[in-house]
């Protein structure tokens, strides 16, 4: 793809897409990668994101849809500015991640994949994320936070939404 | 940042780099690094096989497959490009090992890249990191990056006039792409679901081309290897199970971590004495020896059970990934063991039926005898499915699904019949799973 | 590959190394039973239902992916495996809705068999079901989620079969689902292969869902009316107030040319039969000048008074007959027998597609050079000039990249414009504009890589399309005699365009391009005129001249084909015989409802040469087979039927007739019928004889039409057999020929076909389908 001024992301984004797609022997394999980095980028996979890459990669729609949809952490609507991960698999189950989930929900008044209406958090409970030793483990879009008790929430959410405070008025977080 | 733990009985051969700021390729050359690959340039690949062949050193991924055989089934002459291929894409709940070097020691991993590469004659390696540890692909990326200003990769490597080039890839959530051939596919930019075999990998693997790949801990352990000696580092084992294996022990232990023990280290007495035994001075229950797709031990079974794949192996369960999840006496097996089957009714690729629909019933099943709406039969029924799941799906998923539910049921019986007729769990609820 | 010895079940088979045991077990007759297995699609092995035990082999295989080797020893059936598939099945009942009573594949679904083979009656699960709305995805597709058990077989056809690629899958797990490629709507080519192949109800048609029942209807296999590959479809009829109603065409018996095979105007293009403008009684002009209903004893005697008189007072040359590319060889090769020796004319002609004429004098004393369809489908290497077979051919398409992807035949491509099959082309050259003409040249002079490639193979198959016409045939077919390893196909249109030619509707041509002016065998012909005819654009220009006293018209619309002046024909008696009011027809003084080709029996040819019988599938009230209007049309005008069609031993000497009616009256059992006429005759019996039975004059075709020699029975039990134009016996030149400007292809689209295509509500709801696709790609 030639134009910075056509594609829906930012000149850094589109030309690290530009060297993505050179960087492995099949154009193809830097799907899956690009997916993820435009997600971080517009928030979500939008139809736009998902027309791009397919142009870019040089595929169908509908096959960039079948790889997309497959993959747990890609979604096709927006998700709050922090996306709070919280792992609620065995090793972080014995070590009280429900309790710790239930007071994220209390915390921020949502539930699994809600948003807070304010668009700065989105809650999501998680299958493992390799955090296991150091349960229970949470997520905030790509930071491990772990060994946690329910007491470290408010704690956790007031960082994240100071830096929301900061960050307003910029454009899409990375 | 992951806390780092330590006991004496530890033997640090590929944790020896840790939190000494290895990640850095000076503090990593300065701690030795570097060195074995240099060694292997100099003996060619049949040494190194050989070497490999001669440690023991079987794959720390799962399956626990001689790392010197794999490599040895690669053709010699192939039409196109041979890979390596890391699977950093350590999903297995219980398991994070390969977390912590990537983090502490990401040199390793490259170093044990391009000794692979040097060993089967490719010219490429693939690192794949899962998803979720993007914090960590920078890590590695940043290495690669440094590892490539020293001249150790690209063109004319060491000045040896081979050339090897690592490129990184991140996942974007999914279980199943760390079966080997789903990550293959995954690689290839698309659908994580496995490919049939045969083919296998070291003839056609990754773009077609002849491929091993091998586990992060695996490829980390190489350079070690090496560096020690085939004859020393086996030594460290037991019989056929060379070396030290990074064994995450996690769940109700007073001293949760990653230790690095000698295969055939005691279960009880890693539980027990490394780990700071049961927290809050609770009663055992129960083990999970190697990650949750490995059937539960109970507290007999683990006695005098020594850990490597054989033992393990012969006391009816898997070695594994090497996650040891400890369950105390407080806590539902039944629940344990649902939470366990929606992990992998979530991660079915959902290719082949008895997986797909197998793992969903088990958890619609579980998730309905759990909240006390089970009858009789269900035992049985749940049993059932496991028994018909075992050994006919496309890839070894639906096996990681079935062995532990059959293991759950088949032990814990009792416990389940006390679920039976609207009784209450007898154990603290936990709200609702709700992963979808 | 060499063959090797194995065992299953105790047998000892023999197969080349490397077949795949599904394949070997079944062609022993060894069922094993597979959900995702098709054969030439790429494998799957995700059922899990085809498990076998495999001696020395740790846990059960599938034998879809188990290639035979010398020396294994399997067991495909033992209780150890009949748990193993009950199982399975269990698990896939268990999401499943259980919908049969009002499922459309209850009764062929592929779950239901296996269920009742390995007895998974009892349900094991209480579990709810996970429930989905039901999608539609286009006016042919609907899909059901629920019933789906994501065997991907459909995905594969689209993609690998049809390289659509339209289908894909989305989500993992459970949650998987089948997804088609513009969001909630299909954009693709409408084939309904996917529907075909589904071995389950989850895709279902649009034209046929909650219809009716498979085993309320007859299944009748008979030959598609649109396109000239000839696909065999399956016709399913069911009694609906005394009618025989077409419910269903699908592919469902895959013995014909098309093997798996059947494009959208196959499957969804039948319903022209129901059609409300259809015609049912016969019209005759009023004294008002208005066309009004009349009994066919009247609207009989009415024309055939006309045209005696007409015949009578100007003679023949004032009577011009037009005939159909869709109706049966016999009713053309009676047709213009009865044109030639009852209306004395060769006035005669049909709606020419493609220059079959200028094919046949090329070939001129040389046997063995024109090719089957099926021998294109396993032709090692393939030459296309011209054409555009994904729109206009569909099924040979179909074979083309189906011999590329399985055979690994070698595709060559060379056209004006850009074509899609050039997707499986090994090379392709582009023609400058009017450069046919100059091919053979080019290929011959071996300057470029295209024809260095196309001058090393061992063996070509050249196929070409209607830009092909006269001289240029003429250059590339001659260039291909000369390099001796060189066969052809030449493309025209519709179901029996090739059979219109073969069986002489030109003026100056009798049947098997034998010339009007050395008629040779034809000297039977009592009164044969032996000057060539008038062309139909002559016909036209005479009636303009007020010089044509009447016109035959029998299924075709030359009014709107060639765009000819109606005012021209106002002082000609006009008769049509047709299934619609045509622009043409609402010309006509008299009107015939005839029956169209779902109605009647006969046979037809494609384009490639290819014999097949079509059978009678369809009744509809009022209509009758032109055959039998052309036969009471010559009663009327009192001539002795049998010496048009040869019926019975009372028959003119020499044309002694053999076979039996039973073709008409009996419907479906035509070809049954007449398999016993010879029984009956074989044992000295007398057969049950009709003057309306066409293949009485089957008889008449073999013995005299150069090229037709029929393997009957073969025929009869539905399978194609291979014409030769001229070459039998010994090849009768083509002397003279009308020109090439008669020439008008019809360039019919995937939706479109000719004016039988207008009626098709079906297709016409596919197109604007398509077309709404289409503008809302451009939009993007
Ligand atoms: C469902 C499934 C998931 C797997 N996940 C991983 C994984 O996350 N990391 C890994 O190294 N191996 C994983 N494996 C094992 C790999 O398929 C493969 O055996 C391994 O990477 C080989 O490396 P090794 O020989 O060094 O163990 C998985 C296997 C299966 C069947
Ligand atoms: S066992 Fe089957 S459904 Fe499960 S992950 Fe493997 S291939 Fe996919
Ligand atoms: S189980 Fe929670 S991080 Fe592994």
């Amino acid at each position: 793809m030639s134009g910075e001024t056509m594609s829906i992301f930012s000149p850094r984004l589109a030309a690290r897409f530009d060297a993505l797609v050179k960087k492995y022997p099949v154009k193809r394999s830097a799907l899956v990668p690009m997916l993820l980095y435009a997600q971080d980028e517009v928030g979500y996979l939008s139809d736009a994101v998902i027309a791009e890459v397919a142009e870019r990669i040089g595929i169908t729609e509908l096959d960039v849809r079948n790889v997309a949809t497959y993959y747990s952490m890609l979604r096709f609507k927006p998700a709050g500015r922090y996306n709070i991960q919280v792992c609620t698999n065995i090793s972080c189950m014995l070590r009280g991640a429900y309790p710790l989930l239930e007071r994220f929900q209390e915390e921020l008044g949502i539930g699994h994949k809600g948003v807070t209406s304010d668009g700065v958090f989105s809650l999501e409970e998680v299958e493992c994320i390799g955090a296991c030793c150091w349960a229970p483990a949470i997520q905030v879009n790509y930071d491990f936070h772990d060994d946690l008790t329910p007491d470290h929430v408010p704690g956790i959410l007031k960082t994240y939404r100071s830096k929301a405070e900061g960050a307003e008025g910029t454009a899409a977080h990375a | 940042m992951p806390k780092l733990v330590s006991h004496p009985d530890e033997v640090k051969i590929v944790t020896r780099r840790f939190g000494q700021g290895a990640a850095n390729i000076g503090k990593y050359i300065e701690l030795g690094g570097y060195e074995a690959v240099k060694k292997c340039i100099a003996q060619g690949p049949e040494w190194i096989i050989n070497e490999m062949k001669a440690s023991n050193l079987r794959g720390r991924g799962g399956a626990g497959f001689s790392t010197g055989m794999k490599w040895s089934f690669v053709p010699k002459q192939s039409a196109k490009p041979k890979y390596v291929l890391v699977n950093g894409d350590e999903s297995e709940p219980g398991t994070c090992k390969d977390h912590l070097i990537f983090l502490h020691d990401p040199h390793s991993v490259i170093e044990g890249t391009i000794i692979a590469g040097l060993a089967i004659g490719a010219k490429t390696g693939f690192i794949y990191l899962r998803g979720e540890y993007r914090y960590l692909l920078e890590i590695v990326e940043k290495a690669v990056a440094d590892a490539y200003e020293r001249g150790f990769l690209g063109k004319n490597i060491f000045g040896s006039g081979n050339d090897f080039d690592i490129i990184t890839q991140s996942g974007a959530g999914a279980y199943e792409v760390g079966e080997e051939s789903a990550l293959m596919e995954s690689l290839e930019g698309k659908r994580g679901v496995p490919r049939i075999k045969p083919p296998f990998p070291a003839v056609v693997g990754l773009y077609g081309g002849p491929t091993i790949i091998n586990n992060a801990e695996t490829i980390a352990t190489v350079p070690h290897v090496i560096a020690m000696g085939a004859e020393a580092y086996s030594a460290v084992g037991t019989p056929r199970n060379g070396g030290t294996r990074l064994f995450g022990v996690s769940g109700h232990v007073e001293r949760p971590g990653i230790y690095e023990l000698p295969m055939g280290y005691n279960l009880k007495k890693m539980i027990y004495d490394v780990a700071g035994g049961v927290r809050g001075g609770r009663k055992l229950k129960a083990v999970v020896p190697g990650g949750s797709s490995t059937p539960v031990l109970l507290p007999d079974e683990i006695e005098t059970l020594g850990m490597d794949f054989d033992q393990v192996g012969k006391a009816g369960s898997m070695l594994g990934s090497g996650g040891v999840v400890v369950i105390d006496d407080q806590t539902c097996i039944v629940e344990f063991a649902l939470r366990t089957i929606s992990f992998y009714q979530h991660e079915s690729c959902g290719w082949c039926i008895p997986c797909r629909e197998g793992t969903d019933w088990l958890k619609k099943s579980l998730t309905r005898f759990h909240a006390g709406f089970g009858a009789a039969s269900d035992i049985d029924n749940i049993q059932y499915l496991a028994e018909n799941m075992l050994g006919r799906t496309f890839c070894p998923l639906g096996d990681a699904a079935a062995m532990p539910t059959i293991a759950f049921v088949k032990k814990f019986r009792k416990e389940f019949e006390d679920h039976l007729n609207g009784k209450p769990c007898p154990f603290a609820k936990h709200v609702e799973l709700t992963v979808v | 590959m060499p063959d090797v010895t194995f065992t299953v079940d105790g047998k000892t088979l023999t197969a080349p190394a490397g077949t795949l045991l599904i394949d070997a077990c079944r062609k022993a007759g060894i069922e094993i039973p597979a959900f995702c297995y098709y054969p030439g699609l790429s494998l799957q092995a995700a059922c899990r239902m085809c498990l076998v035990r495999q001696e020395k082999v740790p846990k059960l295989q599938t034998a879809c992916t188990t290639t035979v080797a010398e020396g294994q020893v399997f067991v495909t059936e033992s209780p150890e495996i009949a748990q193993a598939r009950k199982a399975t099945i269990q698990l896939l009942l268990g999401n499943h809705p259980l919908d049969c009573p009002v499922c459309d594949a209850g009764g062929e679904c592929e779950l239901q068999d296996m269920t009742f083979k390995y007895g998974a009656g009892e349900s094991l699960y209480v579990e709810a079901k996970q429930h989905r709305e039901e999608q539609q995805w286009s006016p042919a597709v609907f899909y059901d989620r629920p019933r789906c058990i994501l065997c991907y077989r459909c995905i594969r056809m689209c993609g690998e079969g049809m390289d659509v690629w339209a289908l894909g899958i989305q989500n993992r797990g459970t949650h998987s689902v089948i997804a088609p490629n513009d969001g909630d709507r299909l954009d693709c080519e409408q084939c309904g292969m996917c529907i075909d192949v589904c071995p389950v109800g989850a895709l279902t048609s649009g034209s046929y869902r909650y219809k009716t029942r498979p085993w309320e209807m007859n299944h009748v296999s008979t030959i598609c009316t649109h396109c000239a590959d000839g696909c065999k479809v399956t016709l399913g009829v069911r009694q609906i107030d005394g009618d025989a109603v077409i419910i269903r065409s699908d592919n469902r018996d895959k013995s014909g040319i098309n093997n798996d095979f059947l494009c959208a105007k196959g499957r969804f293009g039948f319903d022209f039969v129901e059609s409300a403008e259809r015609l049912t009684k016969p019209l005759v002009r009023n004294a008002a000048g208005a066309l009004e209903p009349a009994t066919w004893d009247h609207a009989l005697r009415f024309a055939a008074r006309r045209l005696k008189e007409i015949r009578d007072s100007k003679g023949g040359a004032a009577i011009g007959v037009i005939g159909s590319n869709r109706t049966t060889n016999e009713e053309n090769y009676l047709l213009q027998k009865l044109a030639r020796t009852v209306l004395g004319t060769n006035n005669i002609d049909h709606q020419r597609s493609t220059d079959y004429a200028a094919f046949v004098r090329a070939l001129a004393g040389h046997t063995g050079k024109t090719v089957s369809l099926r021998a294109i489908a396993s032709a090692p290497a393939i030459l296309l000039v011209g054409g555009n077979p994904t729109e206009e051919h569909p099924l040979l398409a179909w074979h083309l990249r189906t011999n590329v992807r399985l055979n690994h035949a070698r595709l060559y491509i060379a056209n004006t414009r850009p074509v899609k099959l050039e997707r499986q082309a090994k090379l392709t050259q582009e023609i400058p504009a009017g450069g046919y003409k100059d091919l053979a040249a080019f290929l011959e002079a071996g300057q470029s890589d295209f024809s260095k490639a196309i001058l090393a193979e061992e063996s070509l198959v050249i196929i070409f399309g209607e830009e092909f016409r006269g001289e240029t045939v003429d250059s590339l077919v001659t260039w291909g005699i000369k390099r001796n390893n060189v066969r052809f196909a030449y493309l025209g249109d519709h179901a029996n365009a090739r059979g219109a030619a073969d069986m002489g509707l030109f003026p100056d041509l009798l049947p098997g391009y034998v010339p009007v002016s050395a008629p040779g065998d034809f000297a039977e012909y009592a009164g044969l005129p032996a000057a060539p005819g008038k062309s139909m654009t002559q016909m036209f220009e005479a009636a303009g001249q007020g010089e044509l006293g009447a016109l035959l018209v029998v299924g075709a619309n030359p009014i709107s084909w060639l765009g000819a002046n109606p005012a021209d024909l106002k002082n000609t008696f006009v008769v049509v015989q047709d299934l619609f009011l045509t622009e043409t027809a609402a010309l006509a003084d008299v009107v015939f409802p005839a029956a169209s080709l779902y109605e009647k029996s006969g046979t037809v040819t494609n384009t490639y040469g290819d014999v097949q019988m079509v059978r009678k599938a369809a009744d509809r009230a009022g209509v009758k087979p032109d055959f039998e209007i052309l036969v009471r049309l010559a009663g009327a005008m009192g001539v002795d039927v049998s010496t048009l069609v040869p019926f019975g031993s009372s028959a003119t000497a020499g044309m002694r007739g053999m076979t039996a009616d039973l073709g008409q009256s009996r419907g479906a059992q035509a070809g049954e019928a007449d398999r016993h006429s010879v029984w009956l005759e074989a044992n000295g019996l007398e057969p049950k004889l009709s003057p309306f039975d066409p293949l009485a004059v089957l008889d008449e075709i073999e013995r005299l039409v150069p090229g037709y020699t029929l393997d009957r029975l073969n025929l009869f039990a539905g399978n194609d057999g291979t014409t030769e134009p001229g070459s039998s016996p010994g090849f009768v030149p083509v002397a003279a020929l009308t020109g090439t400007e008669h020439i008008v292809p019809a360039h019919d689209t995937l939706f479109t076909s000719g004016t039988l295509g207008r009626y098709c509500a079906g297709l016409n709801e596919l197109d604007k389908h398509q077309a709404t696709e289409l503008a809302r790609t451009a939009a993007d």
